[in-house]
């Protein structure tokens, strides 16, 4: 029986280059649009859209068109004085979500010194369960995402000995299928944007050993369609952000050569918005920072000159990972 | 990303909170967006910057009222993703000692509305380990998978209420019926498994059941992933191993002879051979030969856009055969 697999149609007329210049102006200009209604609603993510943003422009070698120092002062005033979380926005509850981002983009500008940094550890430590498994906040869910913001923060501040990574580790590992993938949480379904994490997670902690490497690697090869794109789970549409989530993959465990890389860069540059410049999930659509720092990154991956290299694990310029001498692991 | 600005428009009969005479008393608080960062700049629509000015307002000064739980319904209206509503709503329905069945009615509005966030979700879990009553999980997941087969929060949550509260009696059922629907749909082969890793675990009975259904589900489609997976899922509790499974072997081997060429039949008989090899069963059927051929034909032929992939396990086939690495 012949079923049609779900994918789309590469047509000629979509982009084939790199507009980077477009991209800069995009990223450079989100949300200054008096009727960018979307954007007004997003305080509860902005400081994630701020690493998004930020992260992208300096894997381009454009980030000295932000202005620094208030982007640092923004994040200073994200940050709780009683939990030392840090949160999306000014006065909102901290989450691990955007205490990761923070982080982030404050070790991108090397000024890490600007937060309270025992006030971060202590809030990411108080999220660990007795499981091993974390929290997003106080009140919230456990998901195989917190555990990767947990160790991706405290190893960017050099302090992961302040939880339990034994037992973060077992928690990881039981969400582990028969497939090699990861989900959410014990015996979820393998999902490409949770396998990121978990094995962002292993990277971090030098556990990829407990991985399955060429089941996983297998699968996350089946996810490229004829397209060239990635999807995140089998009969999903393509879309950009898994080519992020899937290649990184790839890469932490040392496979990335197995997929097409030809064609997935085709699906890449075919995403690329030719007016407004960004990158959407799929051809045609509209266009967002968190589609265009996977966009970038992720051609990182595949060697394009014109982007600096991006670190798997941390989504991150490589020099930035270098400089705080940090060695997250790889398989060969 | 939540949409809910569908209402904007929608909405004629909406009166400002500032215009409104039982709101006099609050000063409305604008959002502190730091100074001018071009990255953070936001242009707020006018009704959603009135609503969150006066949820800022009210949180400000920690008011637990019938007014306050009415801002933050519009204020998740506006934006289901925003835990801080959300955690905040959660407290004043403590405070004012609320009708939580009511609430999950409101959650089971906000789900449908934003059937792909996680903070409604949440809520809904929350209200109901509030009540520790799961009994309308089941109906809410399902109208929502009817609508999304693969919905992973819809999963999720039924995963987690079937596992707290017990709720596996009818759950293979429900899952043919989803595969019946649609063969290919992922989440649901994972849920098969999930049910009887929870529930029999895979005794031989099991596997031998199993082995069969799924077999058959592979012939209506051949080329589904999802089955394949599930098959390789199950045979790994089957200490006969692959190969020596003659019922999967067979069914292979026929497929193959009829003219198929999926790429994961072939896959499957490529491990078949990796098997043999590996455990020097010397069973003429699967011999090296042969598995680097099939390897051959889906680098060529069937499954070209995994070239690489296949090249690479041809040539650690070859050295397992040679004895350069342990099997």
């Amino acid at each position: 029986m012949a079923v049609p697999l779900k994918d789309i149609e590469i047509k000629e007329e979509y982009p084939k280059t790199l507009l980077l210049e477009k991209h800069i102006k995009f990223i450079k200009q989100y949300g200054q649009s008096e009727n960018d209604f979307e954007y007004g609603m997003t305080d509860y993510l902005r400081v994630s859209g701020m690493y998004w943003g930020l992260t992208a422009l300096e894997l381009v070698d454009k980030l000295d068109s932000l202005p620094k120092e208030e982007v640092i002062g923004f994040i200073q005033k994200c940050q709780d004085p009683e939990t030392g979380g840090i949160s999306a926005c000014i006065d909102h509850d901290p989450h691990l979500l955007h205490t990761l981002s923070a982080v982030q983009i404050l070790c991108i500008y090397n000024r890490i010194d600007a937060i309270d940094v025992e006030g971060v550890i202590k809030y990411v430590a108080s999220l660990q369960l007795p499981d091993g498994s974390f929290t997003g906040d106080k009140w919230g869910e456990v998901d195989t995402r917190f555990s990767f913001c947990a160790v991706a923060t405290l190893s960017l501040l050099k302090r992961l000995n302040a939880i339990n990574v034994d037992k973060a580790v077992e928690f990881v590992k039981s969400c582990m299928n028969f497939d090699g993938g990861f989900g959410s949480r014990p015996k979820s379904e393998s999902h490409a944007g949770l396998i990121y994490c978990c094995l962002g997670f292993l990277s971090v902690t030098g556990r990829l050993d407990i991985v399955e490497q060429d089941t996983l690697a297998w699968w996350l090869c089946e996810r490229q369609l004829s397209s060239g794109g990635l999807n995140g789970r089998p009969e999903k549409l393509p879309d950009v952000c898994y080519s992020w989530w899937v290649l990184s993959s790839l890469s932490i465990i040392g496979r990335l050569h197995w997929i097409s890389s030809e064609t997935l860069k085709r699906f890449i540059l075919a995403c690329q918005d030719t007016e407004s410049g960004g990158f959407a999930d799929r051809p045609g659509d509209i266009p967002d920072p968190f589609h265009t720092l996977f966009g970038l990154a992720a051609l990182s991956l595949l060697g394009f000159g014109d982007i600096k290299q991006v670190n798997p694990t941390y989504c991150m310029p490589q020099y930035v990972i270098d400089r705080l001498q940090l060695k997250p692991q790889v398989l060969k | 990303m939540s949409d809910s600005s569908s209402e904007e428009n929608e909405d004629t009969t909406w009166v400002f909170y500032r215009d409104r005479p039982e709101w006099k008393d609050i000063e409305p608080l604008s959002q502190d967006d730091g100074v001018d960062v071009p990255v953070v700049e936001i242009a707020y629509s006018e009704k959603f910057k009135d609503v969150y000015d006066y949820f800022r307002a009210v949180v400000q000064q920690n008011e637990q009222s019938e007014r306050a739980l009415q801002l933050t319904e519009d204020a998740v209206k506006l934006n289901a993703a925003n835990y801080t509503v959300w955690q905040y709503r959660r407290n004043i329905l403590k405070s004012l000692n609320k009708d939580l069945w009511e609430e999950m009615k409101f959650a089971e509005k906000m789900i449908n509305q934003n059937p792909k966030n996680y903070q409604v979700w949440h809520h809904r879990k929350v209200l109901v380990e509030e009540l520790n009553d799961a009994s309308k999980e089941l109906y809410l997941t399902e109208i929502m998978l009817a609508q999304d087969a693969k919905n992973y929060h819809a999963w999720q949550h039924r995963q987690w209420a079937i596992k707290t509260y017990k709720l596996f009696d009818d759950e293979l059922n429900y899952v043919d019926e989803l595969l019946i629907q649609d063969i290919r749909n992922n989440s649901a082969w994972n849920q098969r498994y999930f049910v009887i890793n929870n529930t029999t675990g895979f005794t031989k009975e099991v596997i031998e059941k199993e082995t069969d259904y799924t077999l058959k589900k592979i012939e209506i489609a051949k080329e589904n992933e999802s089955a394949w997976n599930y098959l390789r899922g199950i045979l790994l509790h089957d200490e006969r191993g692959l190969s020596k499974n003659t019922e999967v072997s067979k069914f292979c081997e026929n497929l193959y002879t009829s003219g198929c060429h999926s790429p994961f039949l072939i896959a499957m008989i490529v491990d078949m051979c990796d098997e043999n090899v590996s455990k020097k069963h010397n069973d003429p059927n699967f011999s090296l030969e042969r598995a680097l051929n099939l390897c051959d034909d889906l680098a060529t032929k069937y499954d070209i856009i995994r070239k690489k992939y296949w090249e690479y396990f041809a040539n650690v086939l070859k050295e397992k055969a040679e004895g350069k690495v342990s099997p």
